[in-house]
């Protein structure tokens, strides 16, 4: 693990530089053994690193690295917990999922097999982030990986699945988007009464069941 | 208990303390007060602690009634205050405070004596207004209790205070990509977009040439300077995304978090390079004045 500053009130632990369920375990460990040490107030966990933004009065740089150092040696051992395990339904195509076509077309599989494999996968939250809490979702199948579109849509509704190159994500709110859509999910994935209001945590494990329309 | 009538809101009028810290991981951003200098200056001179909830305006201001006399302090942006800044001020019962548009500056903050009495959410009375987490912005009718959280006697008027409205010069230290990056972003003057808010300060001018190779996501710090494929720059504020793929060659630096918050619009930055040293010895310099309070 590097430490290196990333401004005058935060740093970056990095672990690694791929995408990969190591680096995940070793971001996730991090981001538990930091949760709640005084000075420090946010943790933002990437694919393979830690952004720690510390409160500057209280703490510079060395002092934070130091006080890092020892919580994760205290923390070193820690069983990582049982992840939870959350069933997502899905709405597959049609007005819900206006991209299945389009990625039926790039695979060169019916829009039934991309449903099919897209549901048969066991996927796991990478971590939350972007701007709206959006899982970044590891698992999917390499043969459902598809583009971007070019000209991201200026208004994606919330709970739509969709797929961004190798990964999928599902967007908890409306928000702009590039991925490409091809379901919706009925399930409210952001409640703004709950603590946390993301459904979604990191090292949760999702699976996507698909419902008929008439059950959205 | 005084309450406080909202009679107009304005364009953007929301409470706000020093954030919702803690929830990152969860992937909601701290929020807090856009010019956290002003915010925590009409605290201490109201004589509250210096986080009590505090109402943030943006470029137009709102009307308040007040049911019961009360001391308030206006800070920040002059927003055609109808009292004098920077100094806790009387008002009697039933008194009207009516701003106005912006003579300088975008943002100011009405601090009441006491503190706004508003339900903390996740430990913090800030609204994030991308996400809805801790309210929304406040709309004509609107009622807000006044606390009796103060700490001291207000204090007298601020002396010494140096503009820092209007834009100029952003202190910056190195960002994590700093080395993709050439010295393009120091050589510029750059212009604040309309497209500007409490996520990001969008800026415009010669394009930061696009580093070689991707990167995989990251977390991101408040301040970051972002460069997006068109290589205009985009500065990471108080709502901004947790996390993100964008390069940053810079970082604006604490001390300047308060400029970030009185840009507006067409205002003109530079960015300068400084060290880390520097930096923490600027956020020390500003302590010590808040302090002096």
């Amino acid at each position: 693990m590097i430490i290196r500053p990333a401004s005058d009130r935060a740093l970056y632990l990095v672990f690694g530089e791929e995408i990969s369920p190591a680096m995940h375990a070793a971001v996730g460990r991090a981001t538990r053994a930091l949760e709640g040490v005084r000075g420090l107030r946010n943790l933002h966990p990437g694919y393979a690193s830690v952004l720690v933004d510390f409160d500057p009065s209280l703490l510079t740089h060395a002092a934070a690295e130091a006080l890092i150092r020892e919580a994760l040696d205290r923390h070193a051992g820690d069983p990582a917990p049982e992840p939870r395990q959350v069933e997502i339904p899905v709405v597959y195509g049609g007005e819900h999922g206006p991209d299945l076509g389009d990625v039926a077309r790039h695979t060169g599989l019916s829009e039934r097999d991309v449903v099919e494999r897209h549901a048969a996968a066991e996927y796991f939250v990478y971590f939350v982030g972007f701007s709206t809490c959006f899982p970044y979702l590891g698992g999917l199948p390499a043969e459902l990986a598809t583009p971007r579109l070019a000209a991201p849509r200026k208004q994606v509704p919330a709970g739509s699945v969709a797929i961004g190159g190798a990964q999928a994500g599902v967007y908890p709110l409306a928000s702009p988007g590039g991925w490409r859509l091809i379901g919706r999910t009925p399930l409210s994935l952001f409640d703004s009464a709950a603590t946390p209001p993301p459904r979604l945590r990191m090292g949760d494990r999702v699976r996507f069941l698909p419902i008929p329309e008439a059950r959205f | 208990m005084n309450r406080v009538h909202v009679a107009l809101p304005g364009f953007l009028t929301t409470v706000q303390d020093p954030g919702r810290f803690g929830w990152a991981h969860y992937g909601i951003s701290a929020s807090g007060a856009a010019d956290p200098f002003a915010f925590r200056a009409a605290n201490l001179l109201a004589g509250n602690a210096g986080n009590a909830p505090a109402l943030e305006m943006t470029l137009v201001g709102g009307e308040f009634v007040f049911e019961q006399a009360a001391t308030v302090v206006v800070a920040g942006a002059d927003l055609a205050s109808p009292v004098p800044l920077w100094q806790p001020v009387e008002i009697a019962a039933g008194a009207v405070l009516r701003f106005g548009a912006a003579r300088a500056g975008a943002r100011c903050y009405l601090a009441v004596r006491g503190g706004f009495d508003v339900p903390l959410v996740m430990g913090s009375a800030s609204v994030h207004v991308m996400t809805g987490v801790g309210g929304r912005p406040l709309r004509k009718g609107d009622v807000l209790a006044v606390g009796d959280a103060a700490v001291r006697r207000p204090r007298p008027p601020a002396r010494g205070l140096e503009q820092y409205w209007g834009g100029g010069e952003l202190r910056v230290t190195e960002g994590p990509q700093a080395r993709l990056f050439g010295e393009e972003l120091y050589a510029a003057e750059y212009t604040v977009r309309e497209e500007s808010n409490r996520m990001g300060i969008r800026l415009q001018g010669p394009a930061l040439p696009a580093p070689p190779g991707g990167m995989i996501s990251e977390g991101v710090a408040l301040g970051a300077v972002q460069a997006p494929p068109d290589g205009q720059p985009i500065v990471l504020f108080v709502e901004h995304q947790t996390s993100g793929g964008y390069p940053k060659p810079a970082n604006v630096v604490s001390a300047d978090f308060r400029l970030l918050g009185q840009l507006r619009p067409r205002d003109r930055v530079r960015f300068r390079r400084i060290t880390m040293e520097s930096a923490e010895v600027l956020l020390r310099e500003q302590e010590r004045w808040l302090l002096r309070l």
